[in-house]
């Protein structure tokens, strides 16, 4: 538990003294054993990536050899993959679905974490009691009845209507993160709109919103991420219907396209991580900031 | 009168002002949870296939699922290891990466980044990564492996493998724990250290002493939570089992489920299995009601324990 970053032996001590040296020498040697933890680790975490980025620009027969560099890098890949059939489909697909989905669940999940975390009124604990089991709740516990009437009331199935239209009704998960950020805007900024004749919804708009943009932003990221990963919603209510996959679900499709063309299928799936890393670096804030207020901020 | 009047008044335009802020949750509660849940305690009880209208068959569907399915007490077997030995690995990890990353002085956000990203793959892609990696004979994973002279495992494909091979996934993507221990450790008043350094604690005195009673409810937190998404494990043993079975010949394919040997089964792959290739959506509901009891149960004991997380009352 020394922090290095101090050395407090080192101040007290004059560095030619031999109590000195030892704490310098014990610092020294725990910034070692730290560090190279720390590089052991990042070789865990970053090495995946490597590989299958490597594996991606491979020939078809060195990917399924044992080498871990590729002898001719084949970016051709990567063409062969946007070239397949329905891929650019399942792109257009899955940023609508996650894209229409966000704006959806922000516009909607808004006022219903905005009356919870700022509103008195009988029922609020268990309301959001309510909230938080629903956060908790397994997709398929009610997807039976769900699937029958999307599929055989509506007739929907096979496109992504089932999809995005329930994130227009509130997604529990926003509720609760959103709800978490806007208790934290402090009750006197609202009391004063309120003595300058703002009412709830102008209140909402023009003084809570501009206050609350990380946390809009952190539920926007995870909403957006939620449904690029989504594996489940597609595979019931899209599967039958290659026109109406999204990437996430089309993946493994690639792997049979492809047989044991592990080259390609890698080169998708650097693909389908991509965009998400890609966003990551653009957000990293709201991102971490979302991860801290769902675990610590009770 | 007149005043208590208006009062009424004020109170029933505030409580219209809150419906109007709740009713779209409300109206999604009502129909996408209250209505489907309804519906499958009642197709429970029914026989329906999906095209001859639905039958009432009593206890049938229960005792078929605990009984004769051949696959329930395998799933939640294998439900069950995940959650005790998953969630404690993960959890033990994620601990020991925030505290290293704490320690760190040197290019903390490359690191801290570096230990992020995993966390970040979509489940599919991270999946068919590992499928990749770990794959027996062509895999990097191996190869090191036998270089080294360690016996190389089937992992995906071996049924005493597989689960573990799904935990190390799970531990690569061990990135939101780290963040949530990180902000914790951060908290923890630096006073106490010094004290405990002053009365002479060790190491592990102060990590027993002064860490441990200040981050336990992030502890908690992180154990329910990750037996809560434990339990609803299902597109990465789903799409690992079916990767390594190499029977995929598209998305949407019949496939015994839990390859290799059930051993990748979890029990929301059975709702899936029944509702969806078995079209026997009674026993399907039967199977998503022990998953809701499950699920239930563990977010009563996070409500319980961490009453911080609602902040009730306030």
């Amino acid at each position: 538990m020394t922090h290095v970053r101090e050395r407090p032996a080192e101040q007290t001590a004059p560095p030619s003294s031999p109590a000195g040296r030892t704490a310098r020498r014990r610092a020294l040697l725990e910034w070692i054993a730290v560090h190279s933890l720390g590089v052991a680790a990042a070789l865990f975490f970053t090495l995946p990536f490597v590989f299958v980025f490597l594996t991606s620009l491979m020939s078809d027969s060195q990917a399924l050899s044992r080498d871990l560099v590729p002898h001719t890098w084949e970016w051709g890949n990567y063409r062969k993959v946007f070239d397949t059939p329905g891929f650019l489909v399942w792109w257009r697909n899955t940023l609508l679905y996650a894209g229409l989905g966000t704006v959806l669940t922000v516009v909607s999940s808004v006022p219903v974490a905005y009356a919870l975390a700022k509103f008195r009124f009988r029922g609020r604990n268990l309301t959001l009691m309510l909230v938080i089991s629903m956060m908790m709740l397994p997709p398929q516990v009610v997807v039976i009845p769900m699937y029958l009437f999307w599929a055989k009331q509506l007739d929907l199935s096979g496109t992504l209507w089932p999809l995005v239209v329930p994130l227009a009704f509130g997604d529990a998960f926003s509720i609760f993160l959103l709800r978490q950020f806007l208790t934290t805007i402090p009750d006197e900024y609202l009391d004063a709109a309120k003595v300058d004749g703002c009412g709830d919804l102008r209140t909402l708009l023009k003084v809570v919103l501009p206050m609350a943009k990380p946390g809009i932003a952190a539920v926007a990221l995870f909403q957006f991420f939620a449904a690029w990963n989504d594996y489940f919603g597609p595979q019931i209510y899209a599967s039958e219907n290659p026109d109406a996959w999204t990437l996430s679900y089309a993946l493994e499709s690639f792997k049979g396209a492809h047989h044991t063309d592990w080259n390609l299928t890698m080169a998708a799936t650097v693909l389908v991580m991509a965009p998400v890393i890609l966003v990551f670096f653009f957000a990293q804030k709201a991102f971490v900031e979302g991860v801290t207020l769902t675990g610590v901020k009770g | 009168m007149a005043a208590t009047h208006t009062l009424r008044a004020k109170h029933r335009r505030s409580a219209l002002r809150t419906l109007a802020f709740l009713s779209p949750w409300l109206i999604g509660f009502a129909v996408f949870f209250a209505y489907p849940m309804i519906s499958t305690v009642y197709f429970s009880f029914m026989h329906y296939d999906g095209f001859r209208a639905p039958t009432w068959s009593g206890t049938k569907n229960w005792t078929y699922v605990f009984e004769h399915y051949p696959f329930f007490w395998p799933a939640l077997r294998n439900t069950l290891w995940l959650v005790v030995i998953m969630v404690t690995l993960r959890v033990l990890f994620g601990l020991g990466i925030g505290m290293l990353i704490t320690k760190i002085k040197t290019g903390t956000g490359v690191f801290r980044t570096l230990f992020y990203l995993p966390y970040l793959a979509p489940p599919v892609a991270a999946t068919m990564a590992f499928a990749f990696l770990l794959n027996p004979g062509t895999g990097p994973v191996d190869s090191f492996l036998e270089q080294a002279g360690i016996p190389a495992p089937g992992w995906f494909n071996d049924p005493d493998w597989s689960k573990p091979a799904l935990t190390l996934m799970f531990l690569w993507g061990v990135g939101d724990l780290m963040v949530i221990f990180m902000a914790a450790l951060l908290d923890v008043p630096r006073e106490q250290y010094e004290a405990a350094e002053l009365d002479g604690a060790s190491a592990w005195q102060r990590f027993r002493y002064v860490t441990l009673p200040t981050i336990s409810p992030i502890i908690m937190f992180a154990v329910v939570t990750g037996v809560i998404a434990a339990m609803q494990c299902y597109t990465q043993p789903l799409v690992a089992g079916k990767v390594a079975s190499g029977v995929i010949q598209g998305a949407g394919t019949m496939f015994e489920p839990g390859y290799p040997e059930h051993s990748t089964l979890t029990l929301p792959q059975l709702v899936y299995n029944l509702g969806f290739q078995r079209f026997d959506y009674g026993s399907a509901c039967v199977v998503a009601l022990v998953l809701f009891a499950l699920s239930m149960a563990f977010t009563a004991l996070l409500m319980r324990r961490r009453g911080g997380l609602v902040q009730a009352g306030d």
